[in-house]
C-alpha cells in the first residue's frame, strides 16, 4: 500500500548528507536500496517525516584494496559485492554471502550499509561481518568512528550508530593465510530471508589443526552474534566430524531467546544454529589450504 | 510538496511533478499509462511489478519514482521491437509459459536481466535467476522452457 507522507532530500554529496541528517534528526531515515525501510513504511511500520536518499551520492559505492584485505563503501549493492573479483579473492564469503540475500532484483538495489545500519535480525551480511571483524566507518558532522563489528550490533534492529551518524565504510581486515571461510543458511522458502545463517572463518595450520576459528550466527535471536563457545571448542581440535559436530553444538550456547515465529519455533531454530554451524565450519575448514 | 522527476522509459523521456511517496510502480502505471508492469503482493516478494532500472531488474513496488530520477527504465511495453516479438516474448508464446499471465511481465524482465549478465544459462542458472518471480498458475516448467528457448534464440 501507499507509504504516509515525507519530505525527500537527494543529496550528492556525503556532508550533504550529515548536513541533513544533524538538520531533521530523529525525524528523519536514512534511504539507502530501501529494501528493508521501503516494505516497513508501505505497512505504515514505519512513517519516517523525512527520507534522505544516498543513492545518488556516487562516492558511496567502491570496493577498494586496502592492504590485504577490502575497504567498501556502504552504498555499494549485493550483486556488486557478489560478482565482484576482489571480493572473491580476499574475502570469499562476503561474495557468497551476499548472492544468497533474497533474489536478484533485491539485490541490484540492497547495500551492504543499509543492511548493517537496519540490522535484520535475519539477515545474512551481519553474520558474515562479524564474523571476519570487520570495522565499520561512519560520518557525522562531528567525528568519525570506527566501530567494531562485535561492538556494532546491539539489540533487535539496534545499532550502535548515533541517529546523526551515517555508516559510510566497511573495512574488512585481510584473513590470514591458510584461512577458509563459508556462509550456509537455511533460508525461508518466499523471502530467502535466513530461519537461521551461520558464518565461519577457520585458520588451519599445517599439521591440520584449528588455529583459530570465528563463528556468527544470524536469525536465530534478536542479533548477529559471535558463538564464542563453538569457536574455542573448535580452536586446538583437528577438525574431524567429532571435533566440529561437537563445537557445532556449541553454536547457540550463547543465545538465551531464539526467535520464535510463523517460520519456525524456538526449538527448531536452536536445532538449525548447530545443523547449519556444523555445514559452515566444515566448508569453511576445507577451504583453508 | 511535489518533486520534479525525468525518467527514461521504453526511450521517451517523462517529467513531472509526484509526490515522494509515489511508488514507481505506481508512476508508471498511472501517471505513463503503462499497466504491463503488475502489483501482486505489495510485499516485495512476488516479482510481478519487475522492470529494468538503468540496466538491472528491480522490483519496482519497493522503489519510489523519486529514486529513479534521471534514470532509464525499461518495461515489458519495451521489449517488442516495431511490433516484432522480443525473443522472450516469443519463447513464452511458443513453450506456453503463462496460463492466467499475471506474473509474466515480471517474469520476462527478470529473463531479460537474467539473460544478458548470463547468455546460455543452466537450467538451475534459470530457476536460481528467476528466484524473485513467484508463479501460482504454471508449476515454473514452462516459463524455463520458454527462457531456454529465448536464450537460445538471442545467442544465434
Amino acid at each position: 500500500m501507499t507509504t504516509s507522507a515525507f519530505e525527500y532530500h537527494a543529496p550528492i554529496s556525503v556532508s550533504g548528507a550529515v548536513q541533513l541528517l544533524a538538520q531533521h534528526g530523529e525525524n528523519a531515515k536514512l534511504l539507502a536500496g530501501g529494501h528493508s525501510l521501503v516494505p516497513l513504511m508501505k505497512l505504515r511500520l514505519a512513517q519516517p517525516e523525512v527520507l534522505i536518499d544516498l543513492g545518488k551520492i556516487e562516492s558511496m559505492a567502491y570496493i577498494r584494496e586496502q592492504g590485504d584485505g577490502l575497504a567498501i563503501g556502504a552504498m555499494t549493492t549485493q550483486t556488486q559485492l557478489e560478482t565482484s573479483s576482489l571480493v572473491k579473492s580476499r574475502v570469499p564469503m562476503l561474495a557468497e554471502a551476499a548472492g544468497m540475500v533474497a533474489d536478484p532484483q533485491v539485490r541490484n538495489v540492497g547495500t551492504i550499509g543499509g543492511s548493517l545500519a537496519h540490522a535484520d535480525p535475519a539477515g545474512d551480511l551481519p553474520a558474515v561481518v562479524v564474523a571476519v571483524g570487520a570495522q565499520l566507518v561512519t560520518s557525522s558532522t562531528g567525528d568519525h568512528r570506527t566501530i567494531e563489528a562485535d561492538d556494532f550490533f546491539v539489540d533487535l534492529l539496534t545499532t550502535d550508530l548515533r541517529p546523526t551518524e551515517i555508516l559510510s565504510e566497511i573495512s574488512i581486515p585481510g584473513l590470514p593465510p591458510h584461512t577458509g571461510t563459508a556462509y550456509a543458511k537455511f533460508g525461508n522458502k518466499a523471502s530467502h530471508y535466513a530461519v537461521v545463517g551461520v558464518a565461519a572463518v577457520v585458520t588451519v595450520g599445517s599439521n591440520g589443526v584449528c588455529q583459530s576459528a570465528r563463528i556468527a550466527v544470524t536469525g536465530a535471536g534478536p542479533k548477529a552474534v559471535r558463538a564464542a563457545s563453538a569457536e574455542d571448542a573448535l580452536t586446538g581440535s583437528n577438525l574431524d566430524d567429532s571435533a566440529i559436530s561437537a563445537a557445532a553444538g556449541r553454536a547457540g550456547d550463547g543465545i538465551t531467546d531464539f526467535n520464535e515465529d510463523v517460520h519456525a519455533s524456538a526449538e527448531y531454530r536452536a536445532h538449525l544454529t548447530t545443523v547449519y554451524a556444523a555445514r559452515a565450519i566444515r566448508t569453511a575448514a576445507s577451504r583453508a589450504s | 510538496m511535489g518533486s520534479s522527476i525525468s525518467i527514461t522509459v521504453n526511450g521517451t523521456v517523462h517529467t513531472g511533478e509526484v509526490e515522494p511517496r509515489l511508488l514507481l510502480a505506481h508512476y508508471l502505471r498511472e501517471a505513463l499509462d503503462l499497466t504491463g508492469t503488475h502489483v501482486g503482493c505489495d510485499t516485495t516478494s512476488c516479482g510481478a511489478c519487475t522492470v529494468i532500472l538503468n540496466g538491472a531488474a528491480v522490483k519496482s513496488c519497493t522503489l519510489f519514482a523519486v529514486q529513479a530520477n534521471g534514470g532509464e527504465i525499461k518495461t515489458i511495453e519495451g521489449l517488442a521491437n516495431n511490433g516484432e516479438l522480443h525473443p522472450l516474448q516469443e519463447g513464452f508464446w511458443e513453450k506456453h509459459g503463462l496460463q492466467c499471465g499475471y506474473c509474466t511481465p515480471g517474469m520476462i524482465m527478470s529473463a531479460y536481466d537474467l539473460l544478458q549478465r548470463n547468455p546460455d544459462p543452466s537450467e538451475q542458472e534459470i530457476r536460481s535467476g528467476l528466484s524473485g518471480n513467484l508463479c501460482r498458475c504454471t508449476g515454473y516448467h514452462n516459463i524455463v522452457k520458454s527462457v531456454q528457448f529465448a536464450a537460445e534464440k538471442m545467442r544465434s
